[in-house]
């Protein structure tokens, strides 16, 4: 036991000797939570647009005045013909012309009705809906008031309740993300280059041939990473909790439960690796390629499932980060209890049994081969 | 000093931090002569030979190779040494041709000529078949004389080898040495450092180095005959207990 | 110069005599096209609705009907049950919640207005803001059609004015979300391969311990950094040249202005890449912690690009950020060029501060690797 004991601390000490590791297992949550929190955000602020009025009348420049004045919009060029609209467009900084109809009052007092078209950047497609939509919002306000005697206006007027996250804070979806990505990192990724690194070295032999039986040697190789994967997730928690203001509703003991269920399923999956080849490169390439992009891309993370074409969404089901995504999301912005993640948990469950018995397996192999 | 000194330095001082790795180091290596470096490990020899082929500075002292200052002229000293190191400095993942291609035209050999000069070379040393083998499929014993070959390959003056021939069995170490006076031989100073004794009694002249100093410095016969020893085992041994 | 041509050649054979180089070079470009860019969208289909409705009545139901027949939504769900809704809502089974309330009809045609609610899972925020953009639009279309369909059942003494707002979108009429990921996928892909793969190489000749021979060598320090950079600057945009073509067949992506500008782009922005990898080798001694140091930075770099999210959207703190990103610069150039069209005028603030900025980064790394290697 005592033997077991100085085999951990060995690999302690290797890991936190190399302060570029040390510095990218807790200064990446941070600053992902940080990146993440504040930059991935679709919100339209200050976005660059021009007027093209075609009428100059009292009516439009009251409009324009308006859009201006919301905030959302800032008045950059002027379009004059409509030559120049394409040539504003290219340079890039305008994202929507706003053309007035000639003789824009005149047609609304007569005719009782005016044509404002909006031309978009659309290579920006999000950008481009919220664009037309908030400007038709202001158009529309503008427009109420132009009618104050309202009996001829119906009104479906929808109140919305933003659930879980009032605020639209971005942290929320991500939280649970950079936990899945960071818990992976350092459980599979990391676990995976430092056992090839020992059997690259050639002290894999040496701790073969010495009194510690193989289990032991996984084991001692694989405690470390736990530790530092739980403590990089109650980090990640903190900060998004105490920093950001993410709830915590449910019970944090399932939370810390699950976390290890999927520190399990990434360090059987890091072991797996390990026994698939010798070469330190060859591990970092495969964990980067077979657990990393995944985890980013294809677990719901940034990305929602629902919207990708049905190949990808079948591949994601297979992915134990997704269902661990879920299930915190569920905890700690629901405030689920058990009963409501009991699905997901047995699939990580089953997931962890099966790629430990494989590795287990196959790490006999490599032994006995 | 001697006007056919190839290598010489005069009071040469390396220090890191506070620690003295080289002391005062003043000794001189003649033109065609074989020279033995010796001493234990973290004596300082390897810091020594790192400053004299260029690959760090000292902290103080005169320092002349092949004529060239070396505070001044590390590039046309560069151009007239070769250097062999531990672990053979060969490219494992190139052929022998393609090995040998690349260093000689960084000394600026054009192709013509290395292509000449290397087939000799492979006809000398019995390596025709192997011109396209990579350098990992080869044995220990032929990558350490490919490796020499390729680190005299552009004649230059002085050739320092360092620790050449560990891990290599007696005989390939015997043709090795023949090597190395097939070189001399031809005019080149060579400036080895070595662990086995047995090699030491090859050389010229060789010097002993402990803790920082050169504690001896002569040919091998007049050490033994002054050490009253048997051979440069013991002469060794005398001087790094003492 | 004829230095550099050895080093050149020998930096060629050994990166294509890696067994893993080859199928990097072919098979991750097609992979990242493929997976990536459908994986990596934002655009909102299948929003799953439940609709509570507590009126029954012809309007209500063609405010369901307009919903249902929007591509964007898929309602699962109608009952008069709400706290069933919250239940679906709270285990994920759908995204958003419409509670038509009772006597809403009557309310929007006796009193002119009446409430719906819409209650959606905000957790993505991204999404939530859409989820609603979208509802909204097709309220207010219904409101529309109603007013109009109702104008002469009001009387007034006032005629109204009714502002008709149409809109067009341009160069990606049909909002596709691949138009505008591809080109900044292709940014991505030249990255890695400028970043990760250059600032390995120059560790791993470390590594191996060749690099003190070399040091013996007459080779001066830049000709060794240009024979280690040089092949992946090239092997670069030869991916720039096999993505963009892969590009066009796999998705007919718009490719509307000068190929030329694009490559210089390319060639300059890379000289900024690679000055970045040459520079994150200093730091590492192995190839590991090269790979580790260029994941971190690239990530940053790359979430405050505007890859995935439109720059002008982003705090004030990252905007400034972003003016000495380089990978920002190239994918504005990216997507200006291939969808817009823009010219060299166009992009002349972007192209020179790139070359500024490569030159900057490659002589800060520079400087560092004379000092330290």
């Amino acid at each position: 036991m005592k033997r077991f004991f100085g085999f951990v601390r060995k690999e302690f000490y290797h890991i936190f000797r190399d302060w570029r590791t040390v510095i990218i297992l807790f200064g990446m949550p941070a600053i992902q939570l940080l990146l993440f929190g504040y930059v991935i955000t679709n919100e339209i602020k200050d976005v660059g647009i021009a007027v093209f009025d075609q009428s100059k009348d009292e009516v439009t420049i009251k409009l324009t005045n308006k859009i201006a004045s919301s905030g959302y919009f800032k008045i950059i060029d002027h379009v004059e013909s409509y030559q120049d609209i394409e040539r504003i467009f290219k340079k890039g900084k305008v994202k929507e012309i706003i053309v007035f109809e000639q003789d824009f009052a005149k047609k609304l007092k007569k005719e009782g009705i005016a044509d404002i078209q909006l031309l978009t950047d659309a290579s920006e497609p999000n950008t481009a809906n919220l664009i037309v939509n908030y400007t038709s919002g202001i158009i529309a306000s503008f427009n109420k008031e132009l009618n104050p005697l309202a009996n001829s206006k119906m009104r479906i007027t929808p109140e919305v309740r933003m659930l879980y996250n009032p605020e639209l804070k971005g942290v929320f979806m991500f939280v649970p993300g950079i936990m899945a990505m960071l818990l992976m990192l350092v459980s599979a990724i990391m676990t995976s280059i430092s056992i090839t690194r020992e059997k690259e070295l050639g002290t894999m032999e040496v701790l073969l041939v010495s009194p510690l039986k193989p289990v032991q040697i996984i084991f001692g190789k694989v405690m470390p990473y736990v530790f530092l994967a739980f403590a990089d997730a109650l980090i990640i928690i903190a900060i998004g909790h105490y920093v950001f203001g993410m709830p915590i509703l449910g019970s944090l003991g399932l939370l810390m439960l699950e976390s290890l269920i999927f520190i399990t399923v990434a360090l059987a999956l890091g072991i797996l690796i390990s026994t698939v080849t010798n070469s330190q490169q060859i591990a970092m390439m495969l964990s980067m390629v077979a657990l990393m992009l995944p985890t980013i891309l294809l677990s719901g993370f940034i990305f929602p499932i629902e919207n990708m074409p049905w190949i990808l969404q079948v591949l994601c089901q297979l992915m134990p980060p997704k269902w661990f995504i879920i299930i915190i999301k569920s905890i700690m912005l629901k405030g689920n209890g058990f009963l409501f993640v009991w699905k997901e948990t047995l699939i990580l469950l089953g997931m962890a049994a099966f790629f430990i018995i494989l590795s287990i397996k196959k790490f006999k192999i490599r032994l006995e081969g | 000093m001697h006007s056919n000194s190839i290598i010489s330095v005069k009071n040469l001082v390396k220090k890191f931090g506070s620690f003295i790795a080289n002391d005062n180091l003043t000794f001189d290596v003649k033109q065609g002569e074989i020279f033995g470096f010796l001493g234990a490990n973290g004596a300082g020899k390897t810091t020594a030979i790192r400053i004299l082929c260029g690959l760090s500075y000292p902290t103080s002292g005169d320092v002349k190779i092949a004529g060239h200052d070396i505070y001044r002229e590390r590039e046309q000293i560069k151009k007239k040494i070769g250097y062999m190191s531990q672990k053979f400095s060969l490219y494992e993942d190139l052929t022998v041709y393609e090995n040998i291609r690349f260093y000689a035209g960084i000394y600026g050999i054009d192709r013509k000529t290395i292509k000449l000069r290397t087939e000799e070379l492979l006809e000398k040393l019995k390596m025709k078949e192997i011109r396209d083998k990579l350098i990992k499929d080869l044995p220990l014993g032929w990558r350490q004389k490919l490796a020499f070959s390729v680190a005299i390959f552009h004649n230059p003056a002085i050739v320092f080898l360092d620790e050449p021939t560990g891990g290599v069995d007696p005989i390939t170490r015997r043709q090795f040495w023949e090597m190395i006076y097939q070189a001399a031989n031809e005019g080149i100073t060579v400036f080895v450092t070595t662990h086995y004794m047995d090699e030491a009694e090859y050389c010229h002249r060789v010097s002993i180095m402990t803790e920082g100093k050169i504690a001896a410095i002569d040919t091998p016969l007049k050490l033994i005959e002054k050490y009253k020893a048997k051979n440069m085992d013991e002469v060794f041994l005398k001087i790094a207990r003492a | 110069m004829k230095t550099i041509l050895f080093i050149l050649q020998k930096e060629f054979i050994q990166i294509f005599r890696n067994k893993t180089m080859l199928p990097i070079i072919f098979v991750v470009p097609i992979i990242q096209l493929l997976v990536l860019v459908h994986a990596a969208t934002f655009e909102m289909k299948h929003i799953k609705m439940y609709v509570v409705d507590n009126d029954m009545s012809a309007t209500s139901r063609k405010m369901i009907s307009k919903f249902s027949g929007s591509p964007f939504y898929k309602i699962k769900f109608i009952s008069f049950s709400y706290p069933d809704a919250e239940k679906c809502l709270q285990n994920g089974s759908v995204d958003v919640v419409l509670r038509i309330p009772v006597h809403f009809e009557r309310d929007l045609f006796k009193s002119d207005e009446a409430k719906v609610q819409l209650s959606v899972n905000a957790i993505n925020g991204v999404s939530a803001g859409l989820i609603y953009a979208y509802s909204n639009q097709i309220i207010s279309s219904l409101n529309r059609e109603l007013i109009s369909k109702n104008i002469s059942v009001n009387e007034n003494t006032v005629a109204p004015e009714n502002i008709n707002v149409t809109y067009t979108h341009w160069y990606n009429p049909q909002l596709n979300y691949k138009t505008f990921m591809v080109p900044g996928i292709l940014v991505l892909l030249v990255t890695l391969i400028g970043l990760f793969l250059a600032g390995m190489n120059v560790v791993r000749e470390k590594e191996i311990g060749t690099i003190e021979q070399i040091n013996v060598t007459p080779i001066k320090k830049y000709q060794f950094m240009a024979g280690k950079l040089i092949p992946f600057w090239i092997i670069a945009l030869f991916e720039l040249a096999f993505g963009l073509t892969l590009g066009k067949l796999l998705f007919n992506i718009p490719m509307v202005g000068n190929l030329g500008l694009v490559f210089l782009s390319g060639a300059v922005y890379l000289i900024a890449v690679l000055g970045m990898g040459l520079f994150i080798s200093t730091l590492a001694n192995t190839q590991q912690q090269a790979m580790f140091l260029s994941f971190f930075f690239m990530i940053v770099f790359l979430l405050m690009s505007g890859l995935f999210t439109s720059v002008e959207s982003m705090p004030n703190w990252a905007q400034q950020f972003n003016r000495i990103n380089p990978i920002a610069y190239f994918i504005k150039i990216m997507r200006m060029v291939l969808l817009k069209g823009s010219g060299f005028s166009d992009i002349k603030y972007e192209f020179y501060t790139l070359i500024f900025i490569g030159l900057g980064v490659m002589t800060l790394a520079v400087r560092r690797y004379r000092k330290v290697a």
